[in-house]
């Protein structure tokens, strides 16, 4: 075969996601003129952020070999706190508070899956109803506002930096972060380790109970981002919209290409993932298309990319 | 000290045999001493019935998890052949009915095909299907609330024998039905082997696949058959029938004791985790506590179970 012809084809196994991507981008394009303007690119970058932040989280996750199907609750959970207490205690210890409760449920998470060893699935099924019906408690079902709408606190979620939205800056530095800590940290390689082989790296004496732990912690660390940020741009908060978001989080990541078995994957997938969702649901409202149409297509969509996937890796094998 | 005469009776003796029954006998305790109306006939036979459909579909998701996998997408399910069966009573009950049903093998088939040929997690291709199946509902119903035209229809959920209304005998007879068929058979036997150890029970022979896609069909047509009657209750269905049905059915079969990675546990358990859920749910609509209370404790207890499960049993491991 021709190596030119070869190389295309080798790198079309490599980023065949990403190749899909830019053909649907131009196709779509063709068809809604509106879809591939600034105005409307932007507008898709500020639209997956939140989902974006906790999606980075979700990829040390499926990495250490874990889940956390809780991440929708405490992305209620945490905005209807940061919005509730914004004009209690005023936007800084809001925001702090947030934090805390993200970095405190994902430590119980942590405790129970590290340490007592429980599989994460169920238990963060069972905290996924715990965690709102906290939300609830709390709010007693109200929906909360915050008062002034003046506040410098909705710069987070709707202000610009050099006409780049922030929601998308703060999503654009949490990925390069975690990246950094996946690839350069001791904790990043670690975290390979116990999610490819959990036996070996006792062996090889890695704490795999403290990097599952840290790692639950990130994850509600990054829900807690994700809940300050949709706390801001709606300046508000309704007690069940996290719903679901754990799931279209996994999907994206997932399509991005992370294994859900543990111990490959990188934050730069996640980002291609969640940005092929993002811009795929918008293209659909471009092309006049009514919005749960994008469910029959994610279904497709995540199928087919999974299998292809599976395919892939077992041609190379 | 420990002692290991086993024949000795005592509750953690038999809490960490059987936590379900345990559970089980206490809610019913508390619930008959808190309030005058939680013990009647009148009450009892009112839980039953709310608990067949979380009943009809744990039974399902029994042999899945048994067998090592599940089904996340009975939600959307059966809100689909709900429709399909309230749209088509004008035309003929029993077209109604086959057509439902068929909808189940159908999605089940599907489902099955992708966990087997195409070799993707399950839990990927029934959260995938989760969302499309839900698009196609609100295709199929426009976005409207369909409602019945056939009164005759009501009668499957609103019939009696002998005063005790049909959905429980539906219930009580596919409960018998699967039962007999793990303990008995040679199919019921090989479920506990492929859950337990895939590759052992590959290697003696058992054609694997095909068993896996049966039991996500069977899992179809008990979800449709769950569908029917919530159809014939209401003689109607909405686009968001069923949301979060799928928690509560893992939510009721863990608590019965079937693990979510497969070779152990049986339909009575899972009744007993049923009627735990249903128990707890009526009990706490007696005593008027907010229903966000309700899901508190559903969650609490469930990770209570999975933490006693996996610290009371050193044998398991």
């Amino acid at each position: 075969m021709h190596p030119v012809l070869t190389n295309v084809l080798n790198l079309m196994k490599r980023q065949g996601l990403v190749i899909a991507f830019v053909f649907l981008l131009v196709a779509i394009s063709f068809f809604a003129p509106r879809f591939m303007t600034f105005r409307n690119i932007m507008l898709v970058l500020s639209q997956v952020s939140v989902m974006g932040v906790m999606a980075c989280g979700v990829t040390f996750m499926l990495i250490g070999g874990n889940f956390d199907l809780s991440i929708g609750s405490q992305l209620s959970f945490t905005t209807v706190l940061v919005v509730s207490l914004h004009d209690v205690i005023g936007p800084v210890p809001a925001i702090l508070v947030a934090l805390l409760a993200g970095i405190a449920l994902g430590g119980f998470n942590g405790y129970l899956v590290g340490f007592q060893k429980l599989t994460s699935l169920i238990v963060t099924l069972g905290m996924l109803a715990v965690v709102q019906a906290l939300t609830l408690i709390y709010s007693q079902g109200q929906y909360s506002q915050i008062q002034n709408p003046d506040s410098w606190f909705s710069f987070i979620g709707r202000g610009f930096i050099w006409k780049i939205p922030m929601p998308f800056v703060i999503f654009a530095a949490t990925a390069i972060i975690f990246s950094i800590i996946l690839k350069k940290t001791v904790f990043g390689r670690s975290l390979y380790a116990v999610g490819g082989n959990r036996t070996a790296s006792w062996f090889a004496g890695l704490r795999d109970d403290w990097i599952t732990f840290f790692t639950f912690v990130l994850t509600g660390f990054t829900a807690a981002i994700g809940g300050i940020m949709m706390g801001s741009r709606l300046m508000s908060a309704q007690n069940y919209l996290g719903k679901n978001y754990e799931l279209m989080v996994l999907a994206s990541v997932v399509l991005g290409g992370t294994s859900l078995y543990g111990g490959s994957g990188s934050v730069f997938k996640t980002v291609v993932g969640v940005l092929i969702l993002g811009f795929l649901s918008n293209g659909f409202i471009h092309l006049g298309l009514p919005y749960y149409t994008q469910m029959i297509a994610q279904w497709v969509i995540i199928v087919g990319a999974v299998w292809m996937d599976v395919a892939v890796k077992k041609g190379e094998s | 000290m420990k002692t290991s005469n086993s024949k000795q009776f005592s509750v953690i003796e038999l809490m960490k045999q059987e936590p379900v029954w345990v559970i089980f006998i206490g809610c019913f305790l508390f619930f008959s001493i808190v309030s005058s109306e939680f013990l009647s006939v009148g009450n009892l036979l009112n839980i039953l019935l709310q608990s067949s459909i979380l009943g009809i579909l744990a039974v399902g998701m029994t042999f899945l998890m048994i067998s090592g996998y599940f089904d996340i997408s009975i939600g959307s399910m059966m809100a689909f052949t709900a429709a399909v069966a309230v749209s088509l009573t004008g035309y003929s009950i029993v077209l109604a009915i086959v057509a439902a049903l068929t909808c189940g093998a159908l999605f089940g088939a599907i489902n099955g095909l992708l966990v087997t040929k195409a070799k993707i997690n399950a839990f990927i291709v029934t959260l995938a299907a989760m969302s499309g199946i839900r698009g196609l509902l609100y295709v199929y119903t426009g976005e409207r609330e369909i409602i019945g035209l056939a009164r005759e229809f009501e009668k499957i959920a609103a019939g009696k024998l002998l005063n005790i209304p049909y959905p429980i005998l539906i219930w009580a007879v596919i409960v018998i039905v699967c039962e007999f068929i793990l303990r008995k058979t040679v199919y019921g036997r090989n479920v506990y082997g492929l859950g337990g150890n895939l590759d052992a029970t590959k290697n003696a022979g058992v054609p694997v696949d095909r068993y896996v896609l049966a039991f996500f069909v069977i899992n179809g047509i008990l979800v449709s058959i769950a569908g029917i009657i919530l159809a014939s209750r209401l003689n109607a269905a909405t686009p968001v029938l069923g949301l979060g049905q799928e928690m509560i059915v893992i939510i009721a079969v863990v608590l019965g004791g079937t693990k979510l990675d497969g070779g152990s546990g049986n339909m009575i358990k899972t009744v007993a985790g049923v009627l735990t859920v249903g128990i707890i749910q009526n009990g706490m609509n007696i005593l008027n506590v907010q229903t966000f209370y309700n899901m508190l404790i559903m969650g609490s207890i469930f990770i209570l179970v999975v933490f006693m499960d996996a610290k009371l049993k050193p044998a398991a491991r």
